[in-house]
């Protein structure tokens, strides 16, 4: 089985690896320990490239299919790294109806790169996501932790020049 | 907190809570202010954190501290006016606050008692008398039950829980009830699964109790996996009062003999995560969970896991798959969870809405609760109201309220002088209502039979300028990229679905094209393994019921009548309206218009890319999408 690979290089520490293998020695023979796992290992090294889930197999003693078909099954999990600025743009039902897949469209442009990719200075990452909940401002964009609401197509020139730096 | 053993020392954190809560709920005036700030997901979005820390500053600097409570609460319901701040015991009502507002507030109204009314929501003040938030359109029309304390108590707090009959529940059920009369409390009550199905619960209870007598293990699980876009009840719940979901849980594991619980919440959902945690650690501090509860025999404990973002998990074998560390693909039933559920145990799930609804049934008997709502849909339902309306949020009404009260009075009506052209319930798996269906008094089998279902409770309103197939489309692409690619109907058929969406956007299909679509949306229904390729079709099959015309006018005249889809529209100018000044021309970015000057101007339509910058900047309203 050929297993998709990251195109950055991975270069994970010693002391993140340290803190991987007490998480797994931890968790390890919990009940369906290896989403709380992935989950963890996914905060400490920012993606899951193939190293980390091959360390992962190895550790909790599993098939290495196992793994890379439960990280490839669910949206939370990234093979590839993030940006400095990870950009969101909602496209739950409530934002889309209020345009916010014309935002989506803008940042595309802006960008140059597609939803789920990364701009090859590393600086942003660009995802749809389904919802975050706050409808009431819809349409949404988060910056990392930072929320922007009731936007329009005008709007997206501003927010990325606020992460200029 | 100690460990809470008896009847007397629960009432007596009751008692004591109670004097510190009733300043909002019975709006006691005892010299002291309650200012609740809204610290939900949509309030915290729009900045409440600031709001809560600059309070503290000029509370302080006012010397107000031993007059003055702070408490962070969870979603008030009307997200479109956050951040959100109320100061009881008045009940007054601050809407959209800024951080610059709070000097003046704090000084007139916490110090002085005079409320700044500039910046009260607009509704609530009238002349000179100001009313209570209660008193609002929104508010006086809603029946709250399973969010009686959202937006009223802390939610980190579990005093104030309790100081709201909190755990009176669990402890009647526990040393006055047997596991039957539980369970036929709650099937008397009515009650049906508030996740979309609407299954009746009690019925639940009763074959996990039943179907394996002999498991060992059984397994009490939440679904908070809120995967529709568009629908936050149950973060808010989890956000406002995450209390309530563990008391359930604890009185559902009591019924069914299970002594474990899992929690599956969106990882998206980190605000409610946190206080999830928060409640789990109080509630096992309290004795609340944990061993020999109320010092009987009967032992419970909750963990919590993460989704990790897929739809399907929502479904209820594919949860439990999920839980169990694998991708998270559902399986044939039978057998049902009742019988092989979580690790192959026999295994209840209900939703969080569900679960906020039975410590009150235990307290207020079944027939309370079968007095509310419609013959065969009993109590209250949570809607998570959004898209096209003035009052953005949640709301919670009688089953049988007609949709016509929600999105016009409860809601407020559509903004902009827009006309109402649909509402949207069931989210992927539901479908569009459209106007002549305003007045079905809402309850499951209502919505059935037109063609939508009740879902979790997502109602996204529209109007008209949303195109029905566009809509259909954006569904679609949400179900191929959810779908788990376990059965080919869904995994193949909603792809070839949304080309063939696709395709009638684009202007290329023919008639015979909506009649394949029709018969591939019911081969679907018929052969997906789950519920959610089972549904997948429906938001096609809603449009195509009532909103035919608009797929006749993409097919046959290639025109989008709301001015949507790219591919069908032209931007004009209309010659009559038109003074020649040029500027459109000027600012064309693909120099598509030319004309001369004080004449009519003209766009090329092979040249435009229908951008819509001529007509942000004509002046005088003469080009148009057509």
């Amino acid at each position: 089985m050929a297993f998709k690979k990251s195109a950055i290089p991975f270069s994970g520490t010693a002391e993140q690896e340290k803190r991987l293998k007490a998480v797994i020695a931890e968790h390890k023979n919990d009940p369906g320990a290896l989403m709380p796992i992935l989950q963890k290992a996914q905060d400490i090294y920012g993606y899951l490239p193939i190293e980390v889930q091959q360390m992962i197999a190895d550790e909790m003693d599993i098939p290495m299919e196992k793994v890379y078909g439960v990280v490839t099954f669910y949206a939370q999990f990234s093979i590839n790294p993030k940006g400095k600025y990870k950009i969101s743009v909602c496209l739950g039902t409530a934002c889309y109806v209020k345009g916010s897949g014309d935002i989506y469209d803008k940042l595309q442009e802006k960008l140059g790169i597609k939803g789920g990719e990364i701009t090859s200075d590393g600086k942003f990452s660009l995802d749809a996501c389904r919802c975050i909940g706050a409808c009431g401002l819809a349409p949404v964009l988060t910056v990392n932790e930072d929320v922007y609401g009731r936007l329009t197509t005008d709007d997206v020139d501003k927010i990325l020049a606020k992460y200029a730096d | 907190m100690n460990r809470i053993g008896t009847i007397d020392e629960l009432n007596a954190i009751k008692s004591k809570a109670s004097e510190v809560v009733n300043v909002r709920v019975d709006r006691n005036d005892n010299g002291k202010k309650d200012v609740l700030v809204c610290g939900g997901t949509g309030c915290t979005s729009s900045g409440s954190a600031n709001i809560i820390k600059k309070l503290e500053e000029e509370i302080e600097k006012n010397g107000l501290k031993d007059k003055v409570n702070i408490i962070k609460t969870g979603c008030f319901g009307l997200c479109a006016l956050g951040p959100i701040m109320i100061v009881y015991p008045e009940g007054t009502f601050y809407s959209k606050m800024e951080v610059d507002h709070i000097p003046e507030i704090v000084e007139s109204h916490l110090k002085n008692g005079i409320p700044v009314k500039k910046y009260l929501y607009a509704e609530t003040v009238q002349g000179d008398t100001i009313k209570s938030l209660n008193d609002t359109a929104f508010y006086a029309k809603q029946h709250r039950v399973a969010l009686r304390n959202c937006g009223l108590i802390s939610p980190e707090n579990i005093e104030e829980y309790i100081a709201r009959d909190g755990y009176q529940a669990l402890h009647k059920v526990l040393t006055s009830m047997s596991q039957d009369d539980v369970i036929k409390t709650v099937l008397d009550s009515g009650l049906r699964g508030r996740g979309g199905g609407g299954f009746p619960t009690g019925k639940k209870w009763q074959l996990a109790k039943n179907l394996v007598p002999d498991a060992d293990q059984k397994y009490v699980c939440c679904n908070a996996d809120e995967g529709d876009p568009g629908a936050f009840m149950d973060r808010s719940v989890l956000e406002g009062d995450p209390h309530v979901v563990l008391e359930a849980m604890a009185i559902a594991g009591y019924a069914i003999g299970a002594t474990q619980g899992y929690i599956y919440v969106r990882a998206e959902y980190p605000i409610a995560v946190e206080r999830l945690n928060i409640a789990i650690g109080q509630a096992r501090e309290a004795g609340m969970l944990g061993k020999n509860i109320f010092g009987t025999d009967f032992s419970f404990d909750i963990d919590l896991r993460l989704g990790a973002g897929a739809f399907v998990c929502g479904e209820e074998t594919a949860l439990m798959t999920s839980i169990e560390g694998n991708r998270g693909e559902p399986r044939p039933r039978p057998p049902f969870p009742a019988e092989k559920g979580l690790f192959r145990k026999p295994t209840i799930l209900n939703n969080v809405e569900t679960y906020a609804n039975i410590p009150q049934i235990i307290l207020n008997g079944a027939d309370w609760f079968a007095s509310m709502g419609t013959e065969r849909s009993k109590g209250t339902k949570v809607f998570a109201l959004g898209g096209k309306i003035h009052n953005t949020g949640l709301v919670e009404v009688p089953m049988g309220t007609t949709l016509r009260t929600v999105i016009e009075e409860i809601g407020g009506g559509i903004p902009n002088g827009k006309k109402f052209k649909a509402a949207q319930t069931g989210g992927p798996s539901g479908g569009c209502i459209p106007p002549e269906h305003l007045d079905i008094p809402i309850d499951y089998d209502n919505l059935i039979g037109i063609g939508s279902m009740m879902g979790s409770g997502g109602l996204i309103v529209m109007d008209e300028d949303n195109c029905m197939v566009d809509i259909a489309k954006f569904f679609l692409e949400f179900t191929v990229d959810e779908s788990c690619g376990k059965c080919t109907p869904c995994r193949i058929g909603t792809k070839r679905l949304y080309e063939m969406l696709t395709k009638i956007t684009e202007g290329k299909a023919t008639m015979e094209d909506l009649d394949k679509l029709e018969k591939l949306c019911y081969y679907i229904k018929d052969n997906a393994l789950c519920g959610l390729g089972q549904t997948a079709p429906n938001p096609v099959l809603s449009t195509l019921r009532y909103f035919k015309d608009e797929y006749i006018a993409h097919v046959k005249d290639k025109k989008c009548p709301a001015g949507v889809c790219k591919s069908l529209l032209s931007i004009q100018i209309l010659p009559d309206k038109c003074k020649g000044c040029s500027l459109c021309s000027k600012k064309c970015p693909v120099g598509a218009i030319t004309g001369e000057i004080k004449k009519p101007f003209h766009i090329n339509q092979d040249k435009c890319i229908k951008c819509g910058v001529c007509m942000s900047n004509c002046r005088f309203g003469a080009i148009v999408k057509a």
